[in-house]
């Protein structure tokens, strides 16, 4: 199998520090692909520049056949992606949401239409597309947000964080909508989690990232092999060690706790 | 120009359908023109310097775009966040198509806000002089929105948080207000306070507004079309490049 995402010796600097340090990974076409690692270990950093949103310092990337910074335009149309923050318009409706996405991406305006009904009625949706998006639960913005980044039917979903913050049901419910999908339409999945048992679950292959090097790379029963651990976290352990990351609370941070404090939580 | 009808248009949805931010928005600029107006209505005129309500409406009307023109700017903050904005920086989309929707839009909704409060001043006894004129009015005021709309894009694409609001509210916003000569006639001011009032750009829109509704124009219609218009122009460009260059 061809891999459709494809890095090497990528690096990103900020001001003297290295977040990301001569990673290189290969994703092949059509699995799941789990990105793990610490807060603070380069997993953000590193989708950013997946998605073009960052310049890497050095290194070379290949997005479904194209290099991100030389052909930005053409990578943004072969991926669709799940924020960790809600990246919905709670002002508008599912099907308004959905329509700016669509015509953003330009499909067809006969396309859409289809399209976004098929996927709605998939995510249990269609039945609320003409509520405002800010009366649904958080987990009905997740699946919002996947039916979405689906639309413009990209060869790759990425997803940082997909089920940060919900329940178990409805992490399992996220995640049984997002195989459906991505199996339906051969698409290939990156997603980071901090929940190690959904991982093991649901990843086909598994890197695990630490101080910006790629410190184990393989199925999750390889990891635990070679680790000797029992499960997943027992070997994300004892490859990342014990100690507690004190990332400084950057700007992002700050506004996530404000949102908190006047919104409350999702 | 798809991308830039709908993103224009999104935030005409979101203006109108948040009914308490637009009354909301509205309560400042009439207690000014209440407060203000009728306050000093009465010493206004004994120095013979005629209607205070009368002179005051258009600075008033003015005041109403830039509030709502800069703070929609910086909301881009939040916005490339938690809202929609973060999805538009990933579309396979131009930055500049983005940014240009988003400001328009938010123009756009800051020359109705304007709308809304000039009928207010209509309300509080302010009567246009040339009503013939109200078209050219409302082009300034559709000037004055694209440039304060710029201002904030600008600045809120530079901002990492909200934490520098103050900062904005109270060395950019306010002063620009203050200093425009939309409370005050600007031949008899004192040299210092003339010099800031003369190189605030709001004063050309204050006075090309003014001159609109009132009649006599302070710089010349000339003079604040063309500085309105080439700031308009200059600030939008550089509310794009600083746009382009957000790294979400």
């Amino acid at each position: 199998m061809a891999a459709i995402i494809a890095a090497s010796d990528l690096v990103k600097r900020f001001d003297g520090v290295t977040a990301v340090d001569h990673i290189s990974f290969a994703v092949p076409e059509g699995i799941i692909f789990g990105f793990l690692g610490p807060n603070g270990a380069g997993k953000t950093t590193t989708i950013k520049m997946l998605t073009t949103v960052l310049t890497p310092s050095e290194g070379r990337l290949r997005i479904a056949g194209h290099d991100p910074v030389k052909e930005p335009l053409l990578v943004r149309r072969a991926f669709g992606i799940v924020f960790q923050d809600p990246s919905l318009d709670g002002e508008l409706t599912a099907a308004e949401n959905m329509e700016l996405h669509g015509v953003l991406y330009r499909v067809p305006r006969a396309e859409r239409r289809e399209r976004v009904e098929a996927l709605l009625r998939f995510v249990g949706l269609w039945e609320r597309r003409d509520d405002y998006v800010k009366r649904f639960s958080g987990g009905m913005r997740r699946r919002l947000e996947i039916a979405r980044a689906l639309q413009h039917r990209p060869r790759i979903l990425f997803l940082d964080e997909p089920t940060a913050g919900l329940d178990p049901q409805t992490r399992n419910q996220i995640w049984e909508f997002i195989r459906g999908l991505c199996h339906d339409e051969n698409v290939t999945v990156f997603f980071t989690t901090h929940y190690m048992e959904e991982a093991e679950r649901v990843a086909d292959e598994i890197a695990v990232i630490d101080q910006g090097r790629i410190v184990a790379e393989g199925t999750a029963a390889a990891l635990r092999q070679e680790t000797g651990g029992r499960t997943l976290e027992d070997a994300f352990i004892a490859l990342t060690g014990h100690s507690i990351r004190e990332a400084e609370a950057a700007p992002v941070d700050r506004m996530r706790m404000m949102r908190r404090v006047w919104q409350g939580r999702r | 120009m798809n991308a830039v009808f709908i993103l224009w248009l999104r935030q005409l949805k979101r203006y109108f359908r948040s009914r308490a931010r637009m009354i909301g928005s509205l309560g400042q600029p009439t207690l000014f023109l209440l407060a203000l107006g009728f306050g000093l209505g009465p010493t206004f005129a004994h120095a013979g310097r005629g209607d205070y309500v009368q002179f005051l409406a258009p600075g008033i009307v003015t005041m109403g775009i830039l509030f709502t023109a800069v703070f929609s700017g910086i909301e881009i903050i939040w916005d490339r966040q938690f809202g929609f904005l973060k999805e538009t920086l990933v579309a396979p989309v131009p930055r500049f198509e983005i940014v240009l929707g988003r400001t328009l839009g938010s123009a756009t909704v800051a020359l109705i806000q304007g709308s809304i409060v000039f009928v207010v001043c209509l309300a509080a006894g302010f009567r246009p002089a040339h009503p013939l004129l109200l078209p050219l009015a409302l082009l300034f005021m559709a000037l004055i929105a694209i440039m304060c709309t710029a201002i904030g894009t600008a600045v809120g694409s530079v901002l990492e948080d909200m934490q520098g609001f103050q900062l904005i509210l109270n060395f950019i916003v306010l002063p620009l207000f203050f200093f425009s000569s939309a409370l005050f006639p600007v031949p008899d001011l004192p040299g210092a306070v003339r010099l800031a009032v003369r190189l605030n750009p709001l004063s050309y829109g204050v006075d090309g507004l003014r001159g609109a509704l009132n009649g006599g124009f302070a710089f010349g219609i000339a003079t604040d079309f063309a500085v309105l218009g080439g700031l308009a122009a200059i600030l939008l460009a550089i509310a794009a490049w600083l746009f382009s260059k957000i790294e979400a």
